[in-house]
């Protein structure tokens, strides 16, 4: 998809002042925050879970080649296939050129956020095939031709009216004339509607949560089965994943199944949780009889052995974003791009670029909620303070920024000096406070006092200065 | 305060006041002196102490923040024990300082060393010298809110609390939400004024709520963005820190009220 994070100051003035947005956001942060706390505090075990999925993603990236080559040939082993795609490009290639193969018009498409990263879906529309997101979220918003705002929650943006008003558009000419307000009835809506899609559907695409290198399984966790009907239905089951997805072991990824549901939506486990294991076998009664799976890169190994190694640990389970103060006041589209919160804010910038996404990983207060929750411990804010030292070192803040930095940085390396100019303004802003006790706008500080009183000091010098009046010792003030 | 110090003989330990306390609001550095004395602590001050550093840390200058650790480091050096009346400040000396000096073995030993005996003031009362309650008062209802480095970096939570329930006509409204950022995070504020502006106001809505006439927190940072946009608000509420009411300094005007006020 195109990125729109370059605006994302502008993104996030329209965020804040869209009202529906805001009623969606007050539900979200409250809900997921709580599930996933009570599913934790279910599980004594889950803090030694957290360390265990993150060694067991650690020792998976430190010898990725090696995993992804068993993978591969485990797949080749059970008659399906492996494609490599070095770039985004090679990806929608390979996928067209699959598509093509068996003459396609139709894809039923499970929910896969490595698709919304090549942007697969424009692509497909454009030679003539059309992709159908099968994932209820996802689908809501193909039709309102939005990109997701979350992860795993697609639509969390949106009110439940939107998508009743979404579906009488959309619907009416397949004759569902009436407008639901019942969550339930909108579900089995687009449950009828989407049922036949399925069974129309040429090639099923599905993203996959881990590829089990033991096995040569892709593995699939969803709580509709969407996914189950997209990869059994149609002749071609096509799996997309980025390198990172690739884990040792079944047992491997039982351990990690016990954190993702849990960190994500606070279940115990998510409903359906699906292994694709090559194409159907003589004798099996379904499934798909050609199973390929592309394997993407588009940048990540470029971080492998690098300090910014630890976001490829992520399982995408959401858990920053819905912890996130940040994404909880501005939701998902103002980052721009497909991954938002903080995982967007260290992904992004890998992916497209630090000179498009700065603004991503400085938008944050580093108030460490996501790492407190990550399931496989990613240090989200050392990870963006990295991209701003790689921004800080490129020169890529803005100017003025930069120079009231420098002048910071050579004050507080000249005690003295500050500690004159600290005394000074101390003084200036106790004295002309003194009646309020605050200042209702201050030069230099347009972007505090926009939105809050600022606190002027009480008279009498700073710490410092009453501290060396009274020998060094303690007075009351 | 009542409760003996935990060791015989009496700790010299250095204050790092903080560039927000020095330059805004000197009273929580000495109600820290204070808290420290009564512990039973020699408290000294190091003139040469300036600023932890975050500023350039967070803004991706690592070559200054190298320069102000190493003048940290040097400031520091001998004390027992260097306390500061921030989770955030502490936090800094204690987590970030030795990841700083990966390349130099000498310079990330010093830092290892500044970090073993640095704290957060309520953290290093309770936890280091094990005291259990003060003699304070305070007349009111308040809300305590957690401050995001001391909370998630040094598992400030419950100190404060405990402290805070020997402070005579004290009772403690919990917020719901009490360990949400307030939207402060040093230069986002004037960076990203407009979400800074959001989240605090929901905290503000959330102090609100909790029905408490003060509101106390760790970190003078957060207390001056949560004091600023309550009043602009018009709200009630008094904003202070908290070593301020356990150190029985309640009488002082409230940060961004003028003098007299109470």
């Amino acid at each position: 998809m195109q990125s729109t994070a370059h605006d994302f100051k502008d993104n996030v003035s329209e965020a804040l002042a869209d009202p529906n947005l805001q009623d969606s956001l007050a539900m979200l942060k409250v809900g997921f925050s709580e599930r996933r706390r009570q599913a934790a505090a279910r599980l004594p075990e889950f803090e030694a879970l957290r360390d265990a999925a993150r060694d067991i993603k650690n020792h998976a990236l430190a010898n990725l080649d090696f995993y992804l080559e068993e993978f591969e040939r485990k797949v080749l082993a059970l008659g399906g296939h492996v494609h490599w795609a070095p770039t985004a490009e090679d990806a929608r290639r390979i996928i067209a050129d699959l598509c093509k193969s068996v003459g396609a018009r139709t894809v039923a498409k499970s929910k896969s956020m490595v698709a919304e990263e090549i942007a697969l879906n424009e692509h497909l529309e454009k030679i003539g095939i059309a992709p159908i997101e099968t994932d209820l979220g996802e689908y809501i918003i193909q039709l309102r031709h939005e990109p997701p705002s979350h992860i795993i929650a697609p639509a969390v943006h949106l009110t439940k009216d939107q998508v009743a008003d979404t579906f009488l558009e959309h619907h009416s000419p397949l004759g569902f004339t009436k407008r639901l307000t019942e969550r339930n009835d909108l579900v089995a809506e687009a449950r009828y509607v989407l049922r036949q899609k399925f069974l129309d559907a040429d090639v099923g695409l599905t993203g996959a949560n881990f590829l089990v290198a033991e096995t040569g399984s892709s593995m699939l966790v969803t709580n509709e089965g969407n996914a189950d009907l997209s990869n059994t239905l149609p002749k071609m089951h096509i799996v997309l994943a980025s390198i990172e997805k690739v884990i040792p072991t079944l047992e491997d990824a039982a351990i990690l199944l016990r954190v993702l549901a849990r960190s994500a939506t606070g279940q115990e486990s998510s409903a359906y949780t699906t292994l694709n294991t090559g194409p159907r076998r003589d004798g099996d009664l379904d499934g798909p009889s050609a199973y390929h799976v592309v394997i993407l890169d588009n940048g990540r190994s470029s971080v492998l052995g690098t300090e910014m190694q630890d976001m490829l640990r992520c399982i995408r389970c959401g858990a920053c974003m819905n912890h996130c103060p940040v994404y909880g006041a501005i939701g998902g589209h103002a980052y721009g791009w497909v991954y938002p919160g903080p995982i967007g804010a260290v992904l992004t910038p890998q992916l497209i670029g630090v000179e498009e996404a700065g603004n991503l990983p400085n938008a944050s207060t580093f108030c460490g909620r996501c790492e407190s929750v990550c399931p496989v411990r990613i240090p989200l804010p050392g990870l963006m303070r990295h991209w701003r030292e790689r921004e800080f070192e490129r020169h890529l803040q803005p100017k003025a920024v930069r120079q009231g930095l420098a002048l910071w940085s050579f004050l507080a390396r000249h005690p003295k000096l500050y500690r004159r100019l600290t005394g000074l303004a101390n003084r200036l802003l106790a004295l002309f406070g003194r009646a309020n006790g605050r200042y209702g706008s201050l030069p230099l500080a347009g972007g505090w006092t926009r939105y809050r009183d600022f606190p002027a000091p009480p008279p009498g010098g700073t710490f410092h200065q009453q501290w060396a009046r009274h020998g060094g010792s303690r007075i009351r003030p | 305060m009542s409760t003996p110090p935990s060791c015989a003989r009496p700790r010299r330990v250095a204050l790092f006041v903080t560039c927000l306390v020095d330059l805004f609001r000197p009273s929580i550095g000495f109600a820290a002196v204070k808290l420290l004395e009564e512990a039973g602590c020699i408290v000294e001050v190091p003139p040469l102490q300036v600023c932890c550093g975050q500023p350039a840390y967070n803004s991706g200058d690592r070559a200054t923040t190298r320069a102000i650790a190493r003048q940290v480091i040097d400031a520091f050096d001998g004390f027992e024990a260097v306390v500061a009346p921030s989770g955030s400040c502490g936090g800094m000396l204690i987590h970030h300082y030795p990841g700083l000096f990966d390349d130099d073995p000498a310079l990330k030993r010093r830092a290892e060393d500044l970090a073993s005996r640095s704290h957060e003031l309520i953290s290093f009362l309770v936890d280091v010298l094990g005291v259990k309650q003060v003699t304070a008062r305070y007349e009111g209802t308040v809300t305590y809110h957690d401050s995001c480095s001391g909370l998630r970096e040094l598992g400030v939570k419950g100190q404060p609390r405990g402290l805070l329930e020997s402070v005579q006509g004290l009772k403690l409204a919990e917020m719901k939400t009490p360990e949400v950022c307030c939207g402060f995070g040093g230069t986002f504020c004037v960076k990203y004024p407009e979400i800074s502006n959001a989240m605090v106001g929901e905290k503000s809505a959330d102090i609100a709520a909790s029905g408490a006439g003060t509101l106390l927190a760790g970190d003078l940072g957060c207390l001056m963005n949560m004091a600023g946009k309550l009043q602009r608000e018009g709200s009630p509420v008094r904003v202070r820190h908290v070593a301020e009411v356990l150190a029985d300094m309640g009488d002082l005007a409230p940060i961004g009220e003028p003098e007299g006020k109470r």
